[in-house]
């Protein structure tokens, strides 16, 4: 019987025609561009500058501040600049920008493709070892790991969640990690558990990726029992944290709240892996599995992609940007950024780029609201986005924290299920945001 | 380099669109609307094709030439609003009627309040009371025309049934002497016509529709069911009370407007409200003043007048019934 | 018959002389004691209740007025001096003349200087635009075209211009509230002195980039070069982040930084049109 959240949700088409690409080693590229700010909180600060040479794993910049995190080179060369470039949003980040020159990794690293199960780190050495590696969350937020599995004191973590649910129409990414390293991910769960010190553990993986299913129960029930895969139904924002959440142990974070708040920590699949190869392999994290994927490409990959690779470079690698393609985007089309520079480079949280044609992402024209409630019945937070819109464009903030804006999660299931083309979180996004910064910038009582 | 397009996430769209909604609805609308031209021959075509076109032409002349704006009567809501107007009119009206009563409901009822999405009452029905309230006398001759379909039958004086029984109960008749002398049968209310406007014939079109509706997801159950429960619950009450001078509640859903009026008119998006809880609230209300009307008020319909009323509750039930929040109940697995 | 109209005629009569009598009891009793001067103040205000003094309305601007101990820090944009001197008057007070502002757009980037680098999609707004990403030119300081100055003008002064994708401000109908200054997510347009006979010369741009990277992204735009700063005769022109900045009060009109600027950045408005020279362009009224 599979589980699901209670409130809301759509039913767009999965388009998983990149299912059957095995992870492919993307072909080593001449120029790395590395940000800085790959992660959410302060920008790492580059230690190394022009002229150095660096291996492939060596660090290259430090974390600053409290939430920040480690950045390590993904390829061997010399460091040929340290200044600002545009990222995929076209804003200035300073990149550390290597030639790559072969492909000499830091001795420290264990490449051997042997499973390493023992896990010989205790708690606190494993969540030194994830901040030292620049482990962050690969679910898209990047979100400094080892922060994440060190709950504030007074909070205490019940159980892990690990997010196989990839609802994200196009992305299998995570859906090869399970299938082609499962038990490397069952052991970098483990890992977590160990830090988190929980006994019990879950994977949601949605019913539409039956091959994994079957194979993670099989190697869970074998050697890893304390956790448990569950079967979740195919419906989008399954993999939201909060949805996911609901839907496994039928709890739900309260408005303004975390997961931890319920006693949960969630992580994705890739963070999973990462972890593992962190702790076990001595390996920190610069690469990641992006699916490059679309209706208008010829072939459907999935790589493995090392950090700081630039756009053009990927298009370069499969053929060159397809004709009909007219849109880019990082990520999935629900919540995906679409990039509006190809000279911009990949960052850690990369999971997938996807390829749209004109007909496939154009928005419709814009009518009048029609009052037909498909963006209430779709919210999978309850709200009404319809009012949120309303309220939003007419300035009303006091209306918008009444009517809980703040709990948007921004999946884009109003847009999606809007007969007249309206672009709500267009307008509910920005309003969430003055909302937000009024809501924090009050004294705490 | 190419010229990227860019824009906010989410960056694809669900298949529905608002002229694809109101032509299912058009869709669910034709078994009625091919049993009344079945029955009713061309007068039920008239009607249909006048009120459509007199409200495409008032919406397109309003939106034009008035407001000066965009035009939008390619999204079909004129012209459902102009079949849903003629489907509640007695089959032997003239065009006169049908062309006023349009321009009533699109002029008045829709484009005064500043067109789609933001008039308050449905404009459909405040076409029809408008016209039984200047002309009563027009809309309450159920004369039946002659249909091609149905040769050798005459014209008949067919009053409705509701018509029939209120008038009955006032003589003092019982519910049974009513129905023997009008040979009365659930039968043929289901299937055919006992007499009523151009679409209250057969319950069993209007069904269809209804489930019709329901697959496409075009409307969600909460209004129709809640209606007609509340009506069943109410009038089988008064049935149980008195039987012999109240209708039974199979009775009371079969006849009148009530079947055309849950499913088409109560459901118009604009007028209802847009949480369950108030569409539920919204869906008894109706119920409740319908039967009240029915059995207590003058007229032999109330659901025209219900919908109406309820319709002017939409926005405070908007207000105070809010849909189910996530997080607010910290549920324990 | 007519009983019953004299009846109705006289009960009718007697409620209602009962109900004005509690009226007027019930306003007598809860009367709101108010400087009868703010009655007075407010009808000398325009009544325009646009906010640019800076009080929610011209009621709230006209107490403001009457609780003041001196009228300096108050000014109603949309009335101007002849207001501010009547109320002055009024409240027997003095006020000291303001120079009558205008907004000022400082972007001239059209679609010929500043080419589009990529298509926009999204819901056309400039604060959604601009917080998504840097826009759809290689400048991310420039004027995204969406028209939310233009949306929040109470007075109909600024429209977008079809041509240049730009907004242009009808300086008589401007009334300097500062709405359009508040909406404008990248800061480009400014309140700045009217100038006499409506003549002002300001930097029709606001890249911080570096010069190179300015030039590459639009053909007009300021390249931080100093040649304008080092020909102003009267010190008005400050540098800084690559950028000059005239500042109005110093600026006397001279012209001499206009024909001076490499890529036509700066903009005299309101001067009677040139005789072109060699490589001069001739300057368009705005």
């Amino acid at each position: 019987m599979s589980r699901t959240f209670s409130i809301g949700g759509i039913h767009p088409h999965d388009h998983k025609i990149s299912v059957n690409a095995s992870i492919e080693d993307f072909p080593l590229m001449d120029m790395a561009y590395i940000s800085v700010s790959q992660h959410l909180g302060a920008p790492a600060e580059p230690v190394v500058a022009k002229g150095d040479t660096v291996k492939v794993g060596q660090l290259i910049a430090k974390a600053s501040g409290f939430i920040s995190a480690n950045i390590h080179s993904s390829v061997s060369g010399t460091v040929t600049a340290v200044e600002p470039m545009p990222d995929i949003s076209g804003n200035l980040i300073p990149h550390i920008v290597i030639k790559v020159e072969g492909d000499v990794w830091d001795e420290s690293i264990d490449r051997s493709p042997k499973i390493v199960k023992e896990i010989k780190a205790s708690s606190k050495e494993i969540i030194d070892i994830i901040a030292k590696s620049g482990i962050v969350g690969l679910g898209g937020a990047a979100f400094p790991t080892h922060i994440k599995l060190s709950p504030p004191p007074g909070k205490k973590a019940e159980y892990l969640l690990i997010n196989g649910a990839e609802c994200e129409p196009y992305l299998t990414s995570d859906y090869r990690v399970m299938l082609e390293y499962p038990e490397q991910m069952l052991i970098g769960t483990k890992i977590m558990m160990m830090a988190l010190g929980v006994e019990k553990a879950y994977i949601g993986i949605e019913e539409n990726k039956p091959k994994a299913l079957k194979l993670l129960k099989k190697i869970a029930s074998k050697s890893y029992k304390e956790i448990k895969v569950v079967s979740l139904k195919k419906r989008y924002p399954q993999g939201g944290e909060k949805q996911l959440i609901d839907a496994i142990i039928h709890r739900q974070v309260p408005s303004m709240g975390l997961p931890i708040d319920v006693g949960v920590v969630v992580q994705n699949v890739g963070t999973a892996l990462a972890v593992y190869e962190a702790v076990q392999k001595n390996k920190p994290l610069f690469d990641g599995i992006v699916t490059v994927t679309g209706g208008c490409m010829t072939e459907q990959r999935n790589f493995r992609l090392r950090v700081g690779t630039n756009f053009e470079r990927i298009m370069y690698a499969i053929g060159g940007f397809p004709k009909d393609a007219v849109k880019l985007i990082s990520g999935g089309p629900m919540m995906g950024k679409a990039i509006s520079r190809m000279d911009a480079a990949t960052v850690k949280s990369t999971s997938a780029l996807l390829l749209l044609t004109d007909e496939e992402t154009r928005r419709g024209e814009e009518g009048n609201c029609i009052r037909c409630a498909k963006c209430v019945e779709a919210c999978p937070m309850g709200l009404e986005p319809y009012l949120l819109n309303r309220l939003a464009r007419a300035g009303r903030i006091d209306d918008l924290e009444t009517n809980l804006i703040q709990d948007c999660i921004e999946c884009g299931c109003c847009f999606y299920s809007c007969p007249s083309n309206i672009p709500l979180l267009d307008t509910i996004r920005l309003a969430k945001g003055q909302v937000l910064r009024i809501i924090r910038s009050r004294p705490k009582k | 380099m190419k010229k990227l397009l860019v824009s906010p996430a989410p960056h694809i769209h669900g298949k529905d669109s608002t002229q694809g909604l109101m032509r299912d609805v058009i869709i669910a609308l034709s078994p009625s609307l091919l049993v009344s031209i079945y029955f009713f021959g061309f007068s039920a075509i008239k009607l249909a094709f006048v009120g459509a076109i007199t409200c495409l032409l008032v919406e397109f002349a309003i939106q034009k030439y008035i407001i000066k704006g965009k035009v939008t009567v390619n999204d079909y809501s004129a012209a459902l609003t102009g079949l849903l107007l003629a489907l509640n009119l007695p089959p032997n009206s003239p065009s006169w009627l049908v062309f006023i009563g349009a321009i009533v409901a699109i002029g008045v009822a829709k484009m005064s309040f500043g067109g789609i999405g933001q008039n308050l009452f449905n404009p459909a029905l405040v076409g029809r009371v408008f016209l039984l309230v200047s002309f009563p006398v027009i809309m309450t001759d159920w004369t039946t025309p002659v249909s091609w379909f149905r040769e050798g039958i005459d014209a008949t004086s067919g009053a409705t049934a509701l018509s029939i029984v209120k008038e009955g109960l006032s003589k003092g008749m019982t519910m049974d002497q009513i129905f023997e002398a009008n040979n009365f049968s659930y039968a043929e209310m289901l299937f055919s016509k006992i007499g009523g406007s151009v679409g209250e014939v057969s319950a069993l079109a209007l069904l269809v529709g209804l489930v019709y509706l329901l697959i496409r997801r075009v409307i969600r159950p909460h209004i129709p069911l809640s209606i007609i429960g509340s009506v069943m619950v109410l009038s089988g009450i008064f049935w149980i009370i008195d039987p012999t001078h109240n209708p039974d509640p199979i009775f009371t859903i079969l006849t009148g407007g009530l079947l055309i009026g849950s499913i088409f008119m109560a459901t118009d998006y604009v007028t209802s409200p847009m949480s369950t809880k108030g569409m539920i609230i919204f869906g008894v209300g109706i119920g409740v003043i319908t039967v009240l009307i029915r059995n207590f008020g003058a007229y032999p319909e109330g659901i025209s007048f219900a919908i109406l009323i309820m319709n002017a509750t939409v926005p405070l039930l908007n207000n105070f019934y809010k849909p189910k929040r996530f997080g607010k109940e910290v549920k324990n697995g | 018959m007519t009983t019953t109209i004299l009846f109705t005629v006289v009960s009718l009569s007697v409620l209602g002389l009962l109900l004005a009598l509690v009226l007027y009891l019930v306003a007598q009793k809860f009367k709101v004691e108010e400087d009868p001067r703010i009655d007075d103040v407010e009808a000398i205000l325009p009544g325009a209740n646009c906010g640019g003094c800076g009080y929610a309305g011209c009621r709230a601007f006209a107490e403001g007025c009457v609780k003041a101990d001196s009228l300096d820090a108050l000014y109603c944009p949309v009335g101007g001096n002849d207001t501010m001197k009547n109320v002055a008057s009024y409240l027997g007070m003095e006020v000291a003349e303001k120079a009558p502002q205008v907004a000022v757009v400082r972007c001239n980037g059209n679609c010929d200087s500043r080419p589009k680098t990529n298509h926009y999609d999204g819901y056309s707004s400039c604060a959604v635009m601009a917080s998504l990403y840097a826009g759809d030119t290689a400048c991310s300081f420039g004027c995204l075209g969406q028209g939310d100055c233009v949306v929040v003008c109470n007075f109909d002064a600024i429209k977008m211009d079809p041509r240049t994708g730009l907004p242009e401000v009808d300086q008589d109908k401007c009334t300097a509230c500062g709405a359009c200054v508040k909406a404008c997510p990248k800061f480009i347009i400014e309140l700045r002195n009217k100038g006499p006979k409506n003549r002002r010369i300001f930097v029709s741009c606001i890249n911080k980039d570096k010069g190179g990277v300015a030039r590459k992204a639009c053909a007009v735009a300021c390249i931080g070069c100093f040649k304008c700063q080092k020909v102003c005769p009267f010190d008005a022109i400050t540098m800084s982040n690559n950028l000059a900045y005239i500042d109005y009060n110093k600026c006397k009109l001279c012209r001499k930084c206009v024909t001076e600027c490499p890529t036509h950045a700066i903009w005299e408005v309101n001067f009677p049109v040139r005789v072109p020279k060699k490589e001069e362009e001739p300057v368009v009224e705005q």
